[in-house]
């Protein structure tokens, strides 16, 4: 781990929200960071709202209450924030209030990239074509709105061969070049979760957010997948990930966010987190191998 | 031994269905209820029918047991479903071979069956199913690439056809202008019906669809002053040749190029503007399919979801979908009205919508040439039903095989949703490839739910 260097700006700032299902409160109260350049990690016991915060964030929940923030070219400044609030309107200079956007656009402006906790590919079409999908923006534009494609302009040839390469190198990083013509619904669920990802990457986002990366891979396919979030942090797209595999959180993640029931019991380093007394107990709660797993994972 | 026991299940198995056949059979078949001479009802029995059903039930039922179809017909779909290298140039030659049939069509007939013979055939078979394959193809924009189930397609297809009848006799304003006006007010009307509806998905989508269809029919039955009501439009001006009617006058067609006169000049006319029209719509749509807005409707039909996390506008998508599947609707009622010369609301109801989106699902949601081979057997085999006058001889002077249409697609129907519930080209083959374009076979590509 590099030696503790002053904060890097904040990227994304969750403040007090809540969201309430009916009588439910799955997300209580929750404040925290994310930061530019850091692989931050959101953990929890099942059901304690991890997935629901990331529906918030991305627009496909609106929050009962709070505010969520996003600057996606620059760091999130209190005072530009709240004039921002006052003034009722979305966003605006590099300042994105997100719960007051659609989902589509939290994805276009504030550059908040996702995948599902249940792969949602695009099952019939191919790899490639998963790719070029979402690369739908640039490709629009350079189409004219199709009228330049329909005619086959040299203009939009050239991007849409920008976008196959764009597509190729995500293809190769994530080592499915030879099945680039096959049907993602018909590849193997590894590969189905890597794609996923290259999709988002695709996308262009600052911000990636991973619902669970790492569910249902091997050990070997599991390095594979730190090795590849390490790449995309480094190379200047920040993470929020959910997970379960305390080995992966351990091993990648550069701040952890601790969720029970809707509302935080801890926030810090990754070595802060492993010693909290709160965090052990909220996994005691849980069936008895995954304590077990847990406690030589954290080392308790 | 499991040899009898299997023939025993079977007997068994027919028996309750020939059972169950003539159970039906009893109240449909069996009594018949007629006025006699002094108009009073008389009960008829006609056991022999109930009988002759249940047998027929019996019977089918006892073959298909026995017979080793369900191999034979699985062994036959996996076939169809994997096209080799040799079955796509195999495709290719079909698609080239159909292309060319097409085309030299009215000049078949007419050597086959001389200039009176022949219009009928270039009329009821080919026009008809001409109008019908590119109704089909644009629809298949909605339905086949984005995923949305419309019932109402008729709409456009009316709108774009009074657009003609109206502004023709009123105005005197040519075809070909009106041709693009009444597709551009398709298009209008299309995203007009859209905004309200597209927030709704799935089966809402389809019953507001279908509601949107029936609301244009019934204000063109009631608002008389401007469409004339029931009663319709009539006299409106027919088709020239750029300028030149097809008329037996000095000034008409034929004079102009010094043959005789002969209406089947104005029929071969119609046919290749529908033809051109109908290659239009499909060259269209297969060049956007490799754009990046075709290739956002066909992401739509396969995970919504996804789709707006990749930052894609989805309310916008299905927008020009429904837009352009609109326009050519549009196109097509142009051309109805100027064909027929008489447009009325009764030509835009409902069954109009249901054959249309039957003509998309039998042929292959997504495949152009599906749709075609589905239009052709769809509406050249109703038009063919005409043609069965000699079995009058066999069921009587009263059997009318028109009347039995409806029953004969809903028969097809059954059979091909067993045989091929994705319809008769049910593969998809990807818009972009890196080494090698391989077709996906159709039970990974979703059918979208609006
Ligand atoms: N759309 C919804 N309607 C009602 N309740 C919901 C909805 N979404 C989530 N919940 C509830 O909110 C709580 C938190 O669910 P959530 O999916 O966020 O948990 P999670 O931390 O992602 O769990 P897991 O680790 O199992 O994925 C659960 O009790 C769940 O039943
Ligand atoms: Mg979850």
């Amino acid at each position: 781990m590099a030696p503790p260097q002053a904060p890097s700006p904040t990227l994304l700032r969750v403040e007090r929200m809540s969201m309430r299902f009916g009588g439910l409160t799955a997300v209580d109260d929750l404040s925290f960071d994310v930061r530019r350049g850091d692989i931050t990690a959101l953990i929890g016991p099942n059901g304690a709202g991890k997935t629901t915060v990331f529906n918030c964030i991305t627009g496909f929940y609106k929050p009962t209450s709070g505010r969520i923030s996003m600057a996606p070219d620059g760091a999130i400044d209190s005072a530009a924030l709240d004039a921002l609030t006052r003034s009722g309107a979305r966003g605006g200079e590099g300042l994105h209030l997100l719960e007051r956007m659609p989902d589509h656009e939290i994805a276009r402006d504030a550059r908040v990239a996702r995948t599902f906790q249940n792969i949602r590919l695009f099952a019939g079409m191919t790899a490639l074509e998963n790719l070029i999908v979402a690369q739908h923006r640039p490709l629009m534009r350079a189409s004219a709105f199709s009228l330049a494609g329909l005619i086959g302009a040299p203009s939009y040839r050239a991007a849409e061969q920008a976008a196959r390469d764009k597509a190729r190198d995500w293809l190769d990083r994530i080592g499915l070049t030879a099945r680039a013509d096959d049907p993602a619904g018909a590849l193997p669920y590894g590969d189905q979760r890597r794609l996923e990802i290259a999709r988002a990457m695709c996308a262009d986002p600052v911000l990636l957010c991973l619902d669970e990366p790492a569910a249902g891979l091997n050990p070997r396919e599991s390095a594979e997948l730190n090795a590849l979030l390490r790449s995309i942090r480094d190379d200047g797209t920040s993470l929020l990930l959910i997970e379960h595999d305390m080995s992966v959180v351990m091993e990648i993640s550069d701040h952890v966010v601790v969720l029970d029931y809707g509302r935080k019991i801890a926030d810090g380093a990754p070595a802060e987190i492993r010693a909290d007394p709160s965090v052990i107990a909220a996994y005691l709660g849980v069936p008895d191998e995954e304590v077990a797993a847990v406690e030589q994972e954290i080392g308790a | 031994m499991a040899e009898t026991s299997s023939v025993r299940a079977a007997l068994a198995d027919a028996a309750r269905y020939g059972l169950i056949a003539g159970a039906l059979a009893f109240p449909i078949l069996a009594l018949r209820v007629e006025p006699d001479f002094s108009n009073k009802l008389v009960l008829e029995t006609r056991w022999s029918w109930m009988l002759g059903a249940a047998i027929a039930a019996f019977v089918i039922r006892l073959v298909l047991a026995l017979a080793p179809a369900r191999a034979a017909r699985r062994t036959l779909a996996t076939a169809v479903d994997a096209p080799s290298a040799g079955g796509k140039t195999a495709t290719r030659a079909i698609a080239a071979f159909g292309l060319g049939l097409i085309v030299a069509w009215p000049l078949i007939v007419l050597f086959t069956f001389g200039p009176a013979g022949a219009l009928k055939w270039i009329d009821n078979y080919g026009v008809q199913i001409l109008i019908y394959v590119m109704l089909g193809w644009g629809l298949n924009i909605v339905v086949g690439l984005a995923g949305l189930l419309d019932l109402g397609y008729v709409a456009f297809y009316a709108v774009g056809a009074y657009a003609y009848a109206l502004l023709a006799t009123n105005y005197g304003v040519s075809f070909w202008l009106c041709l693009p006006l009444a597709g551009i007010l398709a298009a209008f009307w299309g995203i007009l019906l859209g905004f309200p509806v597209l927030r709704l998905r799935g089966d809402y989508l389809a019953i507001v669809t279908l509601a949107f269809g029936e609301i244009i029919r019934i204000v063109l039955v009631n608002f008389s002053a401007l469409t004339n009501g029931d009663a319709g439009i009539a006299s409106i001006p027919r088709v020239t040749f750029f300028g030149l009617p097809f008329i037996a006058g000095p000034k008409g067609f034929a004079a102009y190029f010094d043959i005789p006169f002969s209406p089947i000049h104005r029929v071969v006319f119609l046919y290749y503007l529908i033809l051109a029209l109908a290659l239009v719509t499909s060259l269209v749509t297969l060049r956007l399919r490799r754009l990046p807005i075709g290739r956002a409707w066909e992401a739509l039909r396969e995970d919504e979801i996804a789709c707006r996390s990749l930052g894609l506008d989805t309310t916008k998508i299905k927008l020009t979908a429904f837009a352009l599947g609109a326009m050519f609707g549009g196109f097509a009622g142009a051309f109805f009205a100027v064909r027929q010369g008489f447009v009325s609301p009764s030509s835009f109801n409902f069954v109009e919508s249901a054959t249309i989106l039957a003509i998309v699902v039998l042929g292959g949601r997504g495949s152009q040439i599906g749709v075609a081979a589905a239009a052709i057997a769809i509406v050249g085999g109703s038009e063919l039903l005409r043609e069965l006058d000699f079995l009058k001889q066999i069921f009587g002077d009263g059997f009318d095989p028109t009347q039995y249409r409806m029953l004969l697609v809903g028969l097809a129907m059954v059979v091909m949703m067993n045989w091929r519930p994705r319809g008769f080209v049910s593969s998809r083959t990807p818009t972009i490839f890196l080494g090698e374009r391989k077709t996906i076979a159709a039970d990974l590509v979703q059918e979208g739910r609006g």
